[in-house]
């Protein structure tokens, strides 16, 4: 068991420093959602199964889909106003 | 560079605190009320999953502000964000686009299964890991789905701002019966029933169906407020490409905090 939660630390700290490092920002996403989706998996193993849901839903799923519109939007808004300026 | 040098700052940060934590002791802390109710909640409320006992028993006022918590941030966001819908709209008119066969067939399949995973998460909520948020949030992924496939067609937003203000109307009506009955506001209602049962754990499934509805409600009203107007999607794919440092940066210390 405690190999599986050391893979699981692994994967998140690849994870978030994969989120520092990547340049695309929806691959920092989707990097972030997997950090989330790793400890998840150790609430299970810590016996938490409420909280594990309520991470796997709301951190890699919604958070993450949030995150990813935000930045549309952003980008639209973005190219928007460098449409108008030119 | 920058990206390093937060690295650095942030692995100090954590070696400050690790040793600040160090100097508690680490035993066994003298949780007096954990104990009680853990030895309690199992008779007093017949909910067969403890953490609901905890989170709409004994801690039902702390729910209720988690509810007015989000409802006032998805109220904030869909105020700021229809407030630039109408600017835009008048330009950018979006036409019923499909986004492909796979991604539209997939999303009618889903729609289905997530709405049945979400109700049951809600409605086995007092027997099972699981409750009202979690499976309100499968319901507002379940409503977002088919947005996603079949941009602009929209949704109706008049229906979701009822089904939110009658859920969270009935979940403070239930507190205020308990207090009419001499009890406390929230107090569990109706009897335990026989612990296990869909029907058991008195009036705490029907908070949770009341929470499962409003989140539901309040967070597809938001996916779909921050999705919906949607112009032709070339210019936002080619734009992500291009990512300026200084949104990097600031990513990166979001991620810190």
């Amino acid at each position: 068991m405690i190999w599986v939660i050391a893979l699981m630390v692994f994967i998140m700290l690849v994870g978030a420093v994969t989120v520092l490092l990547v340049d695309s920002h929806v691959s920092a996403i989707a990097a972030s959602s997997a950090v989330s989706l790793a400890l998840s998996v150790i609430f299970v193993i810590l016996q938490a199964p409420d909280v594990a849901m309520t991470e796997a839903v709301v951190g890699s799923g919604l958070s993450s889909v949030i995150l990813a519109l935000a930045l549309f939007r952003l980008n639209r808004n973005k190219a928007k106003m460098e449409q108008s300026d030119a | 560079m920058r990206n390093i040098s937060a690295l650095v700052f942030a692995s100090g940060l954590a070696f400050l605190l690790l040793v600040i934590t160090w100097q508690f002791i680490l035993g066994g802390a003298p949780m007096l009320i954990g104990e009680a109710i853990l030895q309690q909640a199992a008779e007093e409320l017949g909910a067969a999953n403890l953490v609901t006992s905890v989170v709409l028993g004994y801690r039902g006022i702390d729910t209720l502000g988690e509810i007015a918590i989000l409802f006032t941030a998805s109220t904030a966001t869909s105020l700021v964000l229809s407030s630039i819908a109408e600017k835009t709209s008048a330009k950018s008119k979006p036409g019923l686009r499909d986004d492909g066969t796979i991604l539209a067939s997939s999303a009618s399949l889903f729609f289905p299964l997530l709405m049945t995973i979400g109700l049951y998460i809600i409605l086995h909520g007092h027997l099972t890991p699981g409750g009202g948020f979690q499976g309100g949030v499968i319901l507002a992924a379940a409503f977002f789905l088919p947005l996603l496939a079949v941009p602009g067609r929209g949704v109706n937003h008049s229906g979701l701002a009822l089904v939110e203000g009658f859920a969270g109307a009935s979940f403070i009506v239930i507190g205020i019966i308990a207090l009419f009955q001499g009890k406390a506001f929230l107090q569990p209602l109706f009897g335990h029933g026989e612990m296990g049962s869909l029907l058991s754990a008195g009036s705490l499934p029907l908070l949770y169906i009341a929470v499962g509805l409003k989140v539901g409600a309040e967070l597809s009203g938001l996916l779909a407020n921050l999705a919906e107007p949607s112009g032709n999607g070339d210019e936002t794919l080619s734009a992500t490409e291009s990512a300026s440092t200084e949104q990097t940066s600031m990513q990166a210390e979001k991620t810190k905090s």
